[in-house]
């Protein structure tokens, strides 16, 4: 760590969980589906299971794009923190070892977005 | 005749000569308190200076001289901006899309000119020698000039557009201001050279061409010339300060040897943050204007490329090289502005300015531009969006996006060698996780992290419940959006309504 | 290559600063934009108060290019008779 200050210079991150009211943000990214400009960062409960986050969270997200209802969970090729990962879909988030601004990315077999363009 | 001769005309002093005496013979070194007491900030950086009397202004403008050319700007400006006024200049623009352009340029760099006053005054105070001290006074001066006269003349297109109500508080508040805002505060928070690298040097020498000299020219071009008056009154006083900002980095640099890897290091942070910064200015001019000059790659060519080639190769004297990434920024230049503008248009229900899908016309601009890229990655993804609209089925993102620590722009930029995979780079500290969108933010973060977590990420701040509620209407109610009127494309905006019942009434006065 | 710049707003003082650089300096070059002109010189140009002077038949004080520049690139130097940009090429 590097500081060049006139004095003490230590803070407290702005974004530490405890600021986020007993939730965690966790980013998701579908890859090869860059409609959504971005990653998405969710806020969540910690104990909430994996698999609730894709059948009730990510289609208010992503569902309105015409390849999302055809993702089959089972086959998905996930990234947990730039690691390879397989979800315990019943397990919790924390349980699945996802932490506060963890980033899940990823892949779905088959959907490489529309037009050949990866959208 | 006993007349006495009139005595020999006393001969006019030269202007170095009286740069001298303005820089040199109205310094003094203080008695009753010591010098480091009074300049408690010319040493924590680490910039070693011998001799401040080594600095000089080459253009050596005095004070009489600066306050006459500064009234005659401020008369002609006034001028035209009154005339435009007075003749309706708004009618004349090429197409009211274009106002949304001012609507980011009031929110988003108006501001800006207003924290580089507020940065001058206070770096002005706290160098030892007069000669810096003489520039940042005329500077801090000049950016609260700027600062009033883009108010005051957009302030015309207020009276009759939306979304330029309320700039300085939608700057303080709205999640993509939160870009521009993050930026000057981190130039604002560092020391006196630090900021004058970021500011003078990195900023104004080499990045800001690229927002005022081409978007300028474009405003004349669609016919606002109010817009381009104030922008090259500005500009004027730019050659003034992109002249400050080299000369600061060459007295740094001579110096003394140990402050080059210093200044190196500012260089390579300041590039990256100034460059990120006008990912905005690049969508301003492929997107938004409705005739266009140059492209932004274009732009990036001449202004970055070239003109800097020749600036480090002068600089490679002393030891310096290009900054850090910028091969990285060249590789981007034919995806940025696409990049960018889709973003806009997948959050447009929470943008204080209007977005649209590019006309066929505009499309065949720019894969005229871009030929490597636009047919084959964007042009795609509109016609997509475009299909979804006659559908009645508008595109928009309903979830909030990851935003880069660093920079604070959502995670959108694609890895330097792949335009088909977003980029994603993190860092551990204190056992917390760090995003970046690139190497270069993440090596800025990684230098000075205490700096860096605290942070204040849009996104993460509507989570916590600091910005008005937790539906998008009370965000947009606590950002002062009007919703409805300010925000959504501009297809169908009350600005579309009026400019359409302008150009109806001129058809019908016409026959 | 390394080319000095400058660049002047279209008014009418600025016209005799673009066509006084043009007429000293034989290898500048200037494209013409909307509202503005940008003349580029390999190494280095000059502009010469006589020969504004020459062209606007008053006295000209350098200064007033203030009031017309846009930008400019290279290391400046001015006295009271030429206002010059340059690039260091050669070693210290």
């Amino acid at each position: 760590m590097t500081v060049t200050a006139i004095g003490p210079y230590e803070f407290k991150s702005r974004d530490h969980i405890d600021n986020f009211h007993g939730n965690q943000v966790v980013y998701w990214h579908w890859e090869e589906h860059l409609m959504f400009c971005a990653a998405l960062a969710l806020m969540l409960p910690r104990d909430m299971p994996f698999g609730d986050v894709l059948n009730n969270i990510l289609p208010g997200c992503y569902g309105m794009h015409p390849q999302f209802e055809q993702i089959e969970w089972s086959k998905v090729v996930w990234m947990l923190d730039g690691r390879p990962f397989k979800p315990d879909l019943s397990a919790s988030l924390v349980a699945n070892g996802v932490g506060h601004k963890s980033l899940l990315r990823f892949w779905t077999p088959g959907l490489h977005g529309l037009s050949g363009a990866v959208i | 005749m006993n007349a006495m001769q009139p005595p020999p005309k006393q001969k006019k002093l030269s202007l170095k000569e009286r740069y001298a005496h303005l820089t040199r013979g109205l310094g003094w070194n203080t008695t009753y308190q010591p010098m480091d007491k009074v300049f408690p900030f010319a040493d924590y950086e680490g910039i070693k200076i011998h001799d401040w009397d080594a600095w000089e202004d080459p253009f050596r403008l005095t004070m009489d001289a600066y306050w006459k050319y500064q009234a005659e700007k401020e008369r002609k400006l006034y001028a035209v901006i009154e005339s435009f006024a007075q003749n309706n200049g708004h009618l004349n623009i090429t197409d009211a899309r274009y106002v949304n352009a001012l609507k980011l340029f009031l929110t988003g760099v108006s501001p800006l000119e207003y924290s580089a006053h507020r940065g001058y005054a206070h770096v002005g105070r706290h160098f030892v020698g007069a000669g810096p001290r003489i520039a940042c006074q005329m500077q801090a001066i000049d950016e609260l000039r700027h600062a009033q006269t883009q108010i005051h003349t957009m302030s015309h297109y207020n009276k009759f557009f939306d979304g330029l109500h309320d700039a300085r508080h939608m700057h303080d508040r709205v999640w993509y201001l939160s870009v521009p805002k993050s930026f000057f505060e981190d130039a604002c928070s560092a020391g006196p050279f630090e900021f004058l690298t970021a500011i003078s040097f990195s900023f104004e020498y080499v990045l800001t061409n690229l927002l005022f000299v081409p978007f300028m020219s474009g405003a004349a071009f669609n016919g606002d010339m109010a817009t381009v008056t104030f922008g090259f009154s500005a500009q004027s006083d730019e050659a003034r300060h992109m002249t400050l900002g080299l000369e600061i980095i060459k007295f740094m640099l001579e110096q003394d040897e140990a402050n080059v890897p210093i200044v190196q290091r500012w260089i390579d942070k300041w590039f990256w943050r100034g460059y990120r910064l006008l990912a905005l200015v690049s969508m301003m001019m492929d997107y938004m204007l409705p005739k266009r000059i140059m492209s932004w790659a274009e732009a990036w060519e001449m202004y970055f490329e070239q003109a800097g080639d020749a600036l480090f190769n002068d600089l490679s004297r002393y030891g310096i090289r290009k900054p850090k990434y910028f091969e990285v920024a060249s590789k981007e230049k034919h995806r940025l502005s696409h990049e960018v503008w889709s973003t806009f248009y997948n959050y447009t229900q929470a943008t204080a300015f209007h977005t649209w899908l590019p006309t066929e016309e505009e499309m065949t601009w720019l894969s005229g531009k871009y030929p490597d890229t636009f047919d084959r990655l964007y042009r795609p993804r509109f016609e997509c969006w475009s299909e979804m609209e006659k559908k009645g089925n508008r595109y928009y993102n309903p979830t909030l996006p990851q935003l880069c620590v660093t920079c604070q722009i959502p995670m959108i930029f694609t890895e330097p060698d792949d335009p088909t995979t977003t980029c994603f780079r993190s860092a551990e500290y204190k056992g917390e996780r760090y995003h970046f969108c690139s190497d270069g933010c993440k090596d800025i973060f990684c230098y000075e992290p205490e700096k860096y977590i605290q942070s204040w990420l849009p996104v993460h701040q509507i989570y916590q419940g600091n910005c008005g509620g937790a539906e998008m209407k009370d965000v947009l109610a606590w950002y002062h959006l009007n919703f409805g009127a300010d925000n959504f494309d501009y297809t169908g905006s009350p600005d579309q309504k009026l400019w359409d019942e302008w150009q109806a009434q001129r058809s019908a006065n016409a026959v | 290559m390394s080319k000095v710049s400058i660049t002047f707003q279209n008014t009418d003082d600025a016209r005799h600063l673009v066509d006084a650089i043009l007429t000293d300096n034989p290898d500048a070059t200037a494209s013409v934009m909307p509202a503005m002109t940008k003349i580029d010189c390999e190494g280095s140009l000059s502009l010469r108060r006589d020969s504004v002077e020459a062209r606007i038949g008053r006295s000209f004080d350098l200064q007033e290019i203030h009031l017309s520049i846009v930008t400019l690139a290279g290391n400046v130097d001015e006295d009271d008779d030429a206002f010059t940009l340059a690039w260091n090429t050669g070693a210290r």
